[in-house]
């Protein structure tokens, strides 16, 4: 390959001395756009220009390492099914690694695995297991440090600390792996897909269990997590911070120790994703911390603690979403303002809405709530008389949990007969004026734009 | 003893009352359980019932009782019976009626129609209270000859477990709100066997919202199969105190 391509650059060379500087700038401009097919991420190009190498027991290449020493930039280096050990495989060329069935990278709790430190590098096909817990460092399955255009597929990560390691990191496609870990305690545990200073992320169908955080972002922008399945995590299922312009769709975060939290961010958006059984003492479905400008649509949570709590978040467009067997649906904290609720399914929650004061700035309107006792005589499917979507007993528990205690006895139904004819405690103004009579009927597999 | 049992039950089982009861309790959970389509739901409608309705029949049928079969228990003593063992038959006669008629009314339905942990722990926790509360009508029962007394002592009992007791709580709670009370509410509900009951219920049922702090320690305590042990325990010395000074006070009592 190197051969054709000197060749190549020899009669660009020599041409330069005879044609005019036009046609000089038209075969620069060809050469460039052979280039970056030549170095492009399909593989369909490899055979015609790139040379492939193979790696097996019994092949002149014995090891990754040897290969990667050989092989020159936008090579291929093709490894067949075995176990390969040794040192972490550090990858300063672009080259393609495509695994066939499989192969082994044992880090034998030793060392980490792959660390990649250049561009266009893509890795396809492997199962990398055991990298160690280190104190000091983030030990990780794959590593790749200020890179960009890296492909990480189809690769399965077993008992590595960290998963797959981003740091600036930027238009990475990250699709179909799977990692599991059997992490026990979360101070010497790794996250699953772990991201920090990144942007044009495009993380695909990857299923993390049994991380610290299954997913987690830190300064990552202008990103896509689509179809990913995070669950058994001991932490968070999706944890994101500063991660500004990110938008998420039809992920499904099940089982996490805490549920999924995110936090100072603006301009996310949320579509069709599941939040289920995140369960246990402070487990949010989705926890909100000042998150603002945001669009939380056509969710499902699912046997949440809590379903979402929010806490100093503004301008949130929350909408289509369905909340069932919850303890709570909805915490919404008094520092939360100008967010928006609207045609969102409660069904079977314990508690619909919790608040921790009197002041609401927000609108609830319009959504269907199956503990609305009303009317509708006008038959326009609104019902005629406002929902107080919290009672005095919530906002009590909220406040002392304690009194959880006295949940369905015959005095708390009272007391919340009561306070609904005449609101002392709960807030007046946290009202659904216009709830509706039946249930919202949406797909959640419809993605809207 | 076992005589005694049978006659007492044959008596009760011709009643008029204890079958309208039993037809009673059928009716109500058959409706809800087929028309709630959520069998959870339909679970927690029932677990009112088991709650009010329940313990106020247990208490007052059996108050009634006792003193309609006054007679009888006269007629009774003068025969050479020991007198313990003539008010405990009659005590497991009522019990044992009453404990037919819930499991005919509410347990049947429950095995057909929704069979969860939750509908078993409910027919376990029903049982209980209807134990617990016969027992409590024959101490209250004994206390006085009047009957109009025994009743309104019994209505007392029934309206204190099921109401005032849960707002004295509520109060005290609220009072003292900024002290660590977690583990004084598990003893505040061992206090009263209505709130055991229905917190063996509710943490098979709506366990999500209980799961704070007070949730966990109550899952610790008495929702574990461990705390199911227990708390059957705790519902059972509330059955076994009160008629054991019932019999002490009708072995000693001029009749």
């Amino acid at each position: 390959m190197s051969f054709t391509k000197n060749v190549f650059i020899e009669k660009l060379k020599n041409n330069r001395q005879i044609v005019i500087p036009s046609a000089m700038l038209i075969v620069n401009f060809i050469f460039r756009i052979w280039m970056i097919s030549f170095c492009g991420i399909m593989v369909i190009h490899i055979p015609l220009t790139a040379a492939t190498h193979t790696v097996c027991a019994d092949c002149t290449l014995k090891n990754l390492h040897e290969a990667l020493d050989y092989a020159k930039p936008c090579d291929t280096i093709l490894v067949q099914k075995g176990i390969y050990h040794g040192e972490v495989l550090e990858i300063r060329k672009s080259i393609t690694f495509i695994g066939q069935d499989h192969p082994i990278l044992d880090g034998q709790e030793k060392n980490e695995l792959i660390s990649v430190k250049t561009n266009d590098v893509n890795i396809i096909g492997f199962q990398l297991i055991n990298a160690p817990f280190s104190s000091s460092r983030e030990m990780a399955g794959i590593n790749v440090y200020n890179a960009s255009n890296i492909n990480i597929s189809n690769n399965q990560l077993r008992n590595t600390c960290f998963g797959i390691y981003l740091a600036n990191v930027t238009h990475c496609t990250v699709q179909n792996n799977s990692l599991h870990s059997v992490s026990d305690i979360e101070l010497n545990a790794g996250n699953g897909i772990h991201a920090w200073k990144c942007d044009h992320l495009n993380i695909a169908s990857n299923e993390v269990s049994g991380h610290r955080d299954g997913i987690y972002f830190e300064f990552v922008t202008k990103s896509l997590i689509t179809d990913n399945q995070s669950y058994e995590n001991l932490r968070y299922g999706l944890h994101f911070m500063f991660s500004h312009e990110d938008e998420y769709r039809n992920n499904r975060f099940e089982n996490n120790g805490a549920g999924v939290a995110v936090m100072y961010t603006k301009k996310v958006t949320m579509l069709n994703n599941q939040f289920i059984h995140n369960w246990g003492d402070s487990a949010y479905g989705l926890l909100l911390k000042d998150i603002s400008d945001s669009h939380i649509e056509n969710n499902i949570f699912d046997q949440n603690t809590i379903g979402i709590q929010m806490e100093g978040s503004s301008r949130i467009v929350i909408t289509n979403n369905t909340f069932t067997f919850n303890g709570w649906a909805v915490q919404l904290q008094a520092s939360c303002d100008n967010n928006n609720f609207l045609s969102n399914n409660f069904n079977g929650n314990t508690f619909d809405i919790a608040t921790n004061g009197t002041l609401v700035l927000n609108t609830i309107n319009g959504n269907y709530w199956d503990k609305y006792e009303g009317y509708d005589l006008d038959k326009d499917g609104i019902g005629d008389v406002p929902y107080r979507p919290t009672s005095l007993y919530a906002m009590l528990v909220s406040e002392m949990p304690f009194t959880i205690m006295l949940w369905r006895s015959f005095v708390v139904y009272l007391l919340d007969r009561m306070e609904k004819v005449i609101p002392s405690i709960t807030p007046e103004s946290l009202i659904d004026a216009e709830p509706l009579m039946k249930k919202v009927k949406h797909d959640p597999r419809i993605t809207t734009p | 003893m076992g005589k005694i049992i049978k006659y007492v039950l044959y008596d009760i089982l011709q009643n008029k009352i204890i079958i309208a009861y039993t037809l009673f309790l059928l009716v109500v959970s058959v409706s809800m359980l087929s028309l709630e389509t959520d069998t959870n739901k339909g679970t927690l409608s029932l677990l009112n019932i088991i709650l009010i309705v329940l313990p106020l029949v247990s208490i007052v049928f059996a108050t009634i009782h006792f003193y309609n079969s006054y007679e009888f228990i006269e007629l009774l003593i003068a025969q050479p019976l020991q007198r313990s063992k003539i008010l405990l038959s009659q005590y497991f006669g009522v019990t044992i009626a009453l404990l037919t008629a819930f499991g005919i009314g509410v347990g049947m339905p429950l095995v057909l129609l929704s069979f969860t942990e939750a509908s078993s722990m409910l027919i376990l926790s029903g049982a209980l209270l209807t134990v617990v509360f016969t027992s409590l009508a024959f101490w209250a029962s004994v206390i006085t000859n009047d009957k109009a007394k025994g009743i309104g002592i019994s209505l007392l009992l029934w309206f204190y477990f099921s109401l005032i007791y849960d707002g004295l709580v509520l109060l005290l709670l609220f009072s003292f709100s900024d002290y660590p009370l977690e583990k004084a509410v598990m003893v505040f509900t061992a206090l009263n066997p209505v709130d055991m009951g229905r917190i063996m219920i509710l943490l098979k049922l709506d366990i999500s919202a209980l799961m704070g702090y007070t949730g966990a320690l109550y899952k610790q305590f008495f929702g574990s199969g461990y705390g199911t042990i227990i708390s059957t325990g705790v519902m059972l010395v509330w059955a076994i105190v009160p008629i054991a000074f019932a019999v002490r006070i009708f072995n000693r009592k001029d009749l």
